[in-house]
């Protein structure tokens, strides 16, 4: 039968976000733009994001081509995002990515722990933990002013 | 088809696979099924227990003490050398350096060779389907002094056109560089041609071997080939080691790579003069049990039928081949013929990493990515691909457990 923790990595929600990815595309009044290179896969992600004055995610969208995982992940971080002001954002993003890595993440609140649940199960998978994460350093350099962001 | 059987059972891979401890562990609890050998291929006993006793019973280092020790290791290495010669049939044991890998080999060519005779403007021509090892040096001598890199495509089967290459090589040429078997392809060059018609022209050839010496019975005599670069472990030899053919004359007008001790003929304050070849290229301690270790793997090897190990890789290539013919869902990348066995592949709707990983969970190792050769995968239009390749200790039923994860693995991810 099906390994349990590939059950866990490729549940139905990393392979609907995958195949269906929210916020997909360019966006053309976008305040900050980031890149992301896995040059171990090759894979590429580019994130456009739009800050409002408040310093608040107005909006979020991203193109790229990568494995399931790395596009789910990218698009649930699209998701959760939007609406956020930066710090929070910030917050969000360090709480990720110690979950990933299996990690505490105390600074997660309980909503976002149970919504970020779905990737956890990168964590039993150490060799793809850099395709869950590569959409959130490209965000970071994104919000930090664009350099191009390296998961190896 | 008789004539084939034959061939195929004077070589019996269960019996071969005894020698290869670690096909009997299990990982994830399935039976480890390794289509791995184009990265790195395993060891067998032979080779781990020369290593030891040699490492147990006559080890020190070479070409420097007069200790009894010494004597027996520097025997011990140059008996290594003679072996490597004698696998590549190479005329003079002077001709094979020692290098760490297949890498430094042919990095030492661009170096030693190759650097001192380019001029700016000066043309180095190679496939669009050379491993990064026989890309990335030859980009060091296009930054650095200007020379051009001429690319000869391959077919969309993925053969070599050799008039296509033959078109390449002008006036301005001062090297070929090819490979003899591609580690993504399977395509094996036509060497003995490539380098007759470099020749007619007065350009030499380097030819990676890497995994071409693996799989091919190499004869750089009959070949005619100027360089020729091969690594230990993808031989079922050791890490760290690899050697360079070069014909004498070459050598002996190169000037070395690395400094250091072995190969200088006498260092003083002002002057420096150097060994003659090949210790004026093996600078530095060398790897001394894994030349041990080369030799007994190539031992190994040449122990054995090597057309009816050929022939036996080409049965699970053929094979796996048939088999993913009937999966409308996958697309293989290479299929020229006479390919050796290597299956690079696409399959719709999966990415290579997230379909390696769930072959891994049933306990089928295979390569996802670009299998550094990133120009091959920009002329195939793909990010990535998965791979498996076949050795010696491979089986059908090895062929089997893939084809059978492949579609587990579509289950799983796009049902």
């Amino acid at each position: 039968m099906m390994d349990e923790s590939l059950r866990e990595l490729y549940q139905e929600v990393i392979l609907d976000h995958s195949r269906h990815p929210r916020h997909f595309g360019a966006l053309a009044n976008a305040t900050h733009v980031g890149e992301g290179h896995n040059p171990l896969c090759g894979d590429r992600v580019k994130i456009y994001l739009l800050l409002d004055k408040a310093n608040r995610i107005a909006d979020i969208k991203f193109e790229g081509k990568g494995c399931a995982i790395s596009q789910a992940s990218a698009s649930l971080m699209t998701d959760m995002l939007i609406g956020r002001n930066v710090d929070e954002a910030e917050k969000l993003m360090g709480g990720f990515l110690h979950l990933v890595k299996g990690e505490d993440a105390p600074d997660l609140s309980p909503g976002d722990r149970e919504r970020l649940d779905v990737m956890a199960g990168v964590s039993a998978f150490p060799m793809r933990v850099k395709c869950a994460t590569l959409a959130w350093h490209t965000m970071k350099s994104a919000l930090e002013g664009g350099s191009t962001a390296k998961t190896e | 088809m008789t004539a084939q059987t034959k061939i195929a059972t004077a070589f019996d891979s269960y019996v071969a696979r005894k020698d290869f401890e670690i096909l009997l562990r299990k990982v994830y609890g399935k039976p480890l099924v390794y289509l791995d050998s184009a990265a790195s291929a395993q060891k067998p006993k032979q080779v781990l227990e020369a290593m030891r006793e040699f490492a147990t019973s006559e080890y020190a280092n070479v070409h420097r003490g007069v200790h009894y020790l010494s004597a027996a290791a520097t025997e011990r290495y140059e008996a290594a050398r003679q072996t490597v010669r004698r696998f590549l049939n190479a005329a003079h044991d002077d001709e094979i350096v020692f290098t760490k890998g297949g890498t430094e080999a042919i990095n030492l060519v661009a170096y030693s060779y190759l650097a001192p005779r380019i001029q700016p403007g000066d043309e180095i021509v190679l496939t669009v389907m050379e491993h990064h090892s026989n890309i990335v040096p030859w980009h060091f001598l296009r930054e650095r002094q200007g020379a051009v890199l001429r690319w000869v495509d391959v077919c969309d089967d993925g053969s070599l056109d050799v008039d296509a290459l033959d078109a390449a090589v002008g006036s301005k040429t001062k090297l070929v560089a090819v490979t003899h078997m591609s580690n993504v392809l399977g395509t094996v060059t036509p060497l003995k041609e490539i380098v007759a018609r470099a020749h007619a022209k007065g350009v030499p050839v380097l030819a990676d071997g890497c995994q071409g010496a693996v799989h091919e019975r190499v004869d750089v005599r009959d070949l005619g080939v100027d360089f020729y670069a091969l690594t230990g472990h993808k031989l079922y030899g050791p890490t760290g080691i690899g050697a360079l053919y070069a014909k004498r004359a070459h050598l002996k007008a190169m000037r070395p790579f690395n400094g250091g001790g072995e190969m200088i003929r006498e260092v003083t304050r002002d002057n420096v003069t150097y060994a003659d070849p090949p210790a004026r290229f093996e600078a530095g301690t060398p790897p001394i049990i894994e030349s041990v270790g080369l030799a007994a793997a190539l031992d190994y090897l040449s122990g054995m039928d090597r057309e009816a190990i050929a022939a036996h890789e080409h049965d699970l290539l053929a094979y796996a081949r048939e088999k993913m013919r009937a999966i409308n869902w996958v697309r293989v990348i290479g299929d020229a013929p006479g390919k050796g066995a290597i299956l690079s592949f696409e399959a719709e709707g999966m990415h290579a990493h997230d379909l390696a990983t769930i072959l891994d969970r049933e306990g089928v190792a295979v390569r996802a990515g670009h299998h550094c050769a990133q120009v091959l995968m920009e002329r195939f239009n793909v990010a990535s691909t998965t791979r498996a390749s076949f050795a010696l200790y491979n089986t059908r039923e090895d062929v089997d457990t893939f084809i059978a994860a492949l579609g587990k693995a579509r289950g799983i991810l796009a049902p």
